[in-house]
């Protein structure tokens, strides 16, 4: 059995249409945020990843979590 | 017939019609307010006194059918800042400007008899000048309403409400978009200076004009099909801003610890989820409104709203992300029904959003208001404020000065005008703007949020200083070259990232005069501004001391990255070496 991480996840902009905004979710040791992007089901066909964050901080999809992380995934958004 | 500079004195209500220099033929918007008040603008003169002036210009490619192309631009000494200001806005007011052939509106002078305030109608070749005692002590709505009806619905307004005549720093002048509701020249308290022109309104006659003429219609066209699919394919300005608005930051500003919370105490709020862009989205969806409205006819964009109540009644309109951050994590309303009743309110009195939003945050800090208490706001801007007692007076003053009256540390502003929505320690880009812009701390003037969160334009981490000052160049000169242009600073999204969006822009410069600019030209043109406008300030008195973020900001970490503001002097300076 392998070690289990958890991992709160955050969704927001378009991404939040039929889905959850914040949900803790399980997930195995050393998953990489593209993994957790394609979990959620999001739909990034249509609207691209434009933001990862990893406790506020950007990352790229290949960054691993570790237990007790925020993912939080935007679409391009943008205003001022 | 070619563009004119109507010129009008108040000294003795007169006007005349003047040729545009040769050397302003190029000019329009910012470039043009920002040339002329460094040439005929005393920097050591009393900015709400005889010497000051106001100039209108409308961009270079207002009045065409260029996509989002109808921003005014507003240039004087700031009162708030007692340095240069530029201030662009929306509205019906560009075109039209452009359309009668106005280059410029220069307004000079002070009314010898000042017992009452004036109503300014401008027409092709002709400005009046009429006394309007009836719409003294009016607030904005009321003033619109005597207007459409003295002229027609199309007729372009900018106004001041009462705050405006009362000579308060927390004033602006509110201009009418296209359905009748209201944008504003909002920051560095120029409808002070309109109040201290004596001027209550000014109306651009929208009846009689001649279309624009272009050098080369095919291809002002063809570049503008070009611009226009850059617009609207950008995943930013196509997607996000119609359907969120701008307040869809709240959120990604909040996670990224950037979101200015409780007076500048926190990189986030608690409050975010409860205001954030999609809440508001859910709540228009589900009470009928509307998530896009154009603050100007060309805008394909349309980043704007309607939001309603939820018995369906109208709230507000241009609910935008600045007010409900000051409003709501910077004072901390947590209910943003009330905090679009305040915008409402705050519209139709015409004070800015921010520069009032943030005096709240300092007046809870120095005990004058309780942190999140929106009914006391809202009693205090409809009984003080607009009524001028000295609780309104005070509140009017804009944040410094009610940091300085309430002996308070904390008072986040540069060169005394207050820091908007995006946290300097956190974002390290916009803070070396904040610092560094001519116009005291302005985010629009070069919008480092955008490689710092947005992932626009590249990526620079917002918590190091590596490249910001770079970053905050380029875009600070970028800037000013666009706020030439007329259009919406929306435009710098696709610009940041579809190779094919400023060039078709500066084509369509040049096809609307007969002229061959290229893109150093343009660069050129942003890097002129900035020296202008800087010059003026150090003639004014406002050195590099004065390019500097508030010191509380170094000392103090910031959660939840618990960060502080570490750049040297030095480093902040070298932004002028260019
Ligand atoms: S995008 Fe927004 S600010 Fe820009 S022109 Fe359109 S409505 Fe106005």
């Amino acid at each position: 059995m392998p070690e289990m991480i958890d991992v709160t996840v955050k969704l927001f902009a378009q991404y939040r249409k039929d889905n959850f905004k914040v949900e803790v979710r399980s997930y195995v040791q050393n998953t990489i945020a593209r993994d957790i992007i394609a979990d959620t089901g999001i739909p990034i066909e249509r609207f691209p990843i434009g933001v990862l964050m990893v406790n506020g901080r950007h990352v790229d999809e290949n960054h691993a979590l570790n237990h007790g992380d925020t993912l939080s995934m935007f679409p391009k958004v943008g205003g001022g | 017939m070619a563009d004119k500079i109507y010129r009008v004195n108040m000294n003795d209500l007169s006007f005349k019609i003047e040729e545009v220099p040769q050397e302003w033929m190029g000019l329009g918007g910012r470039g043009m307010t920002s040339t002329i008040v460094a040439a005929e603008v005393d920097p050591e003169c009393h900015p709400l006194g005889p010497n000051n002036k106001m100039v209108f210009a409308p961009g270079l490619l207002s009045g065409t059918i260029a996509a989002n192309s109808g921003r005014n631009s507003l240039g004087a000494k700031s009162p708030l800042t007692g340095g240069i200001k530029e201030s662009n806005v929306g509205g019906t007011s560009a075109a039209i400007f452009a359309k009668l052939g106005v280059k410029a509106l220069i307004i000079e002078g002070i009314p010898e008899d000042d017992s009452t305030f004036y109503h300014m109608h401008v027409t092709r070749e002709n400005v009046t000048i009429e006394a309007c005692p009836e719409l003294v002590g009016k607030d904005n709505f009321e003033v619109l309403d005597a207007m459409e009806e003295k002229y027609n619905k199309k007729v372009a307004v900018m106004t001041i409400g009462r705050p405006g005549e009362m000579k308060m720093l927390i004033s602006n002048i509110s201009v009418r978009d296209p359905k009748g509701k209201l944008r504003s020249h909002g920051r560095g308290g120029l409808g002070a200076v309109m109040g201290s022109k004596k001027i209550k309104v000014i109306t651009v006659d929208a009846e009689k004009y001649k279309e624009t003429e272009l050098a080369d219609p095919t291809k002002f066209k063809a570049a503008n099909k070009v611009f226009t699919k850059a617009l609207k394919e950008n995943p930013i300005s196509g997607e996000g801003l119609p359907a969120f608005g701008t307040n869809v930051l709240v959120n990604i500003i909040n996670e990224a610890g950037g979101l200015p919370s409780m007076n500048f105490r926190s990189g986030n709020s608690e409050n975010a989820e409860e205001i954030c862009g999609e809440h508001m989205a859910e709540n228009i969806e589900a009470r009928g409104g509307s998530t896009t409205h154009g603050c100007h006819a060309g805008c394909v964009i349309q980043c704007s709203q309607t939001y309603n109540d939820d018995e369906g009644n109208y709230l507000a309109s241009g609910f935008e992300y600045e007010m409900i951050w000051a409003f709501g994590a910077n004072y901390g309303i947590n209910d943003l029904d009330l905090i679009a009743k305040i915008d409402h309110l705050m519209d139709d009195l015409g004070v800015d959003a921010i520069e009032t939003g943030v005096a709240f945050g300092v007046a809870a800090e120095g005990g004058l208001v309780e942190f999140g208490d929106g009914e006391e706001a809202y009693r205090i801007l409809a009984e003080e404020v607009a009524n001028g007692t000295p609780i309104g007076r005070i509140i009017g003053s804009g944040t410094g000065n009610i940091g300085k009256l309430y002996g308070v540390v904390r008072v986040p502003v540069v060169k005394n005008q207050a820091i908007p929505a995006y946290e300097p320690r956190a974002i390290k880009g916009q803070g070396i703007t904040y610092a560094t812009t001519p116009m005291g701390a302005d985010h629009t003037a070069g919008y480092a949020v955008a490689t710092n969160i947005l992932n626009s334009g590249g990526y620079i981490d917002p918590l190091k200083k590596e490249g910001q000052v770079e970053l905050a160049r380029n875009l600070q000169i970028a800037s000013a070259a666009v706020d030439s242009t007329g259009m919406c600073i929306f435009v710098a999204f696709p610009a940041l990232d579809d190779p094919a969006c400023l060039p078709a822009l500066i084509d369509m410069i040049n096809a609307r005069f007969g002229i061959n600019l290229t893109g150093d030209d343009v660069t050129n043109l942003g890097k002129t501004i900035l020296k202008t406008e800087h010059e003026f300030n150090l003639k004014a008195g406002l050195g590099s001391a004065d390019d500097r973020i508030p010191e509380f900001m170094k000392y103090e970490p910031l959660p939840p990255h618990n960060v502080v503001w570490d750049f040297t002097n030095e480093e902040i300076d070298a932004f002028w070496d260019f």
